[in-house]
């Protein structure tokens, strides 16, 4: 990566309100090249419209989301190939195979030889054997993977996942977990993580942004996090933010 | 930085627009209910309309009957019906398989999903109508492809009204979520008894006349009997219907982005499924 690569993700007091009600009140942060930052909130923290406004899928009322130094609201289809990402608020269609799935995918993305990289794929998240399957027929653990293995499709350079190993037992979780940690040594790429699973985030984030009630309360690596709060582990220094009123926009 | 394995395409892309036609195409290929829902209906419509207008020449001795009106109508109502119908059902399946945000943050524009969706259109309405109107040939007599290009004209013109109001429906999922779902159903509907489809405009009261010329497709059904009784073809009346319809669906495809810009203010995208 060059050393003046702009960041992956740039938000410049970024708002969002509802109707009147702020969903996201004037946050500002950036996501360094071949950095995991980590995503943390309550349910209402305003994450998800948070990566909505980054994807472009919602528009921020204030402020401005700029992904590879290209201003989301105005040019999004000049960085859209070279991002990707994994949501619990989309699906693969059901009906199509993940084969065919792939396929529609990859060539919406334009990649080159898409039988290779479906093969290849299928080969690193071990689909091999649910390939010519329904989506809709696999159970949760292979749907992840499948999600897992369109979001990886073009190769992303930046990776947004909302919640991407939610619903799956422990060993599965750990298995899309080393998968993640693999692709990004091996890419360099940039990964926005948003997770309840606190030992995720501490075991794969380099930098993790706590968010309450649309701002940031809080900021910093796991480990400075939780010297900073005399804790144990993230999810403490977690309920610390959540319960304690005076961490309200502390940090935004 | 090792080479992408992607070609990025920032202009319209005929690949992607490919990419949507195959996935709606293996959907299609994946389940026999929906490609025997696109026959079923435009079937027992043409077995319906073909028996009364047997009747009715029989009973009443018009020529008009006789020379396939009512059969002719329904054929070409069916054509403006199932071409907005397909246009919308293919976007609402994404819609049902929660697929539109995944649609929507690849580097698909809008312009190549509309695309895609007129296309699917036109592949639905062969393979629901074709069989269709090679049976009503065999059964009663009206052979649409007979009349040669006028069966063109009020084909151009009928889709592209059902296409502005296929985007008009599309929009407003996207905006209202399946809220607005009923609409790709019953929308199109209004239009039955405004545009004269199975009797002269001027059967219409004298107040209701003016807005049914406002309506592209009057000018094809009226063409239609214009054709089958006096045997003109009214190039005039198909000119006024293409000149209305190229307004409506460039006011269609206006309202298709505004409902995308508000359904990205409001929130709305991130929510969508069944």
């Amino acid at each position: 990566m060059a050393e003046n690569a702009p960041p992956a993700i740039e938000i410049d007091r970024l708002e969002k309100r509802y109707g009147g009600v702020p969903a996201v009140r004037g946050i500002s942060f950036s996501l360094a090249p071949g950095e995991v930052l980590g995503l943390l909130g309550g349910n209402g923290a305003g994450k998800t419209t948070t990566i909505g406004m980054i994807m472009g899928l919602v528009l921020p009322s204030a402020g401005s989301v700029k992904v590879f130094g290209v201003d989301m609201a105005k040019d999004r289809y000049a960085v859209l190939h070279r991002m990707n990402f994994e949501s619990p608020y989309v699906d693969m269609p059901h009906r199509l195979t993940v084969r065919q799935n792939l396929e529609v995918f990859g060539r919406l993305y334009g990649i080159r030889a898409i039988k290779n990289r479906i093969a290849d794929l299928a080969r690193e998240l071990h689909l091999e054997d649910f390939l010519d399957r329904e989506a809709g027929a696999l159970s949760a653990g292979q749907k992840t993977r499948v999600a897992l293995a369109k979001s990886l499709i073009n190769e992303p350079d930046l990776l947004l996942l909302d919640e991407p190993t939610a619903s799956l037992d422990p060993d599965t979780a750990d298995w899309v977990r080393t998968r993640l940690e693999t692709y990004r040594r091996e890419r360099g790429a940039s990964i926005l993580l948003a997770s309840h699973n606190m030992a995720e985030v501490e075991r794969l984030c380099d930098r993790v942004i706590i968010m309450k009630a649309g701002a940031i309360a809080d900021e910093g690596t796991p480990k400075s996090l939780i010297e900073k709060y005399g804790r144990h582990s993230l999810e403490e220094v977690f309920l610390d933010v959540a319960r304690s009123p005076a961490t309200q926009g502390a940090a935004a | 930085m090792s080479t992408p394995i992607y070609h990025h395409n920032a202009g319209f892309s005929f690949t992607r627009v490919g990419a949507l036609i195959l996935r709606y195409t293996y959907l299609l290929r994946s389940s026999w209910p929906r490609l025997l829902e696109l026959v079923y209906w435009p079937t027992v419509q043409m077995l319906t309309w073909g028996f009364i207008q047997v009747y009715v020449a029989n009973a009443s001795g018009r020529a008009a009957f006789a020379a396939g009106t009512l059969i002719g109508a329904m054929l070409l109502w069916d054509v403006l019906f199932r071409s907005q119908l397909g246009f919308s059902v293919s976007f609402l399946e994404e819609i049902w398989a929660r697929n539109i945000g995944n649609l929507l943050m690849s580097p698909m524009r809008p312009s190549e999903f509309i695309a895609a969706l007129i296309i699917m259109s036109l592949v639905r309405l062969a393979i629901g109508l074709g069989p269709v109107a090679v049976m009503a040939t065999m059964f009663f007599g009206f052979n649409y492809f007979a009349l040669g290009i006028s069966a063109a004209l009020f084909f151009a013109n009928l889709v592209l009204t059902g296409w502005a109001v296929g985007l008009v429906v599309s929009g407003l999922v996207m905006r209202h979520g399946l809220g607005a779902e009923s609409l790709a159903w019953t929308v199109m509907f209004v239009l039955l008894p405004l545009t004269a489809v199975y009797y002269p405009v001027t059967v219409l009261p004298a107040w209701l006349q003016p807005i049914a010329w406002c309506l592209p497709p009057t000018y094809v059904f009226e063409g239609l009997r214009a054709l089958l009784i006096d045997h003109n073809l009214r190039l005039d009346l198909m000119a006024e219907a293409f000149a209305l319809n190229v307004g409506l669906f460039a006011l269609a495809i206006l309202a298709f982005r505004i409902l995308l810009e508000k359904a990205r203010e409001a929130g709305s995208l991130m929510q969508m499924g069944e």
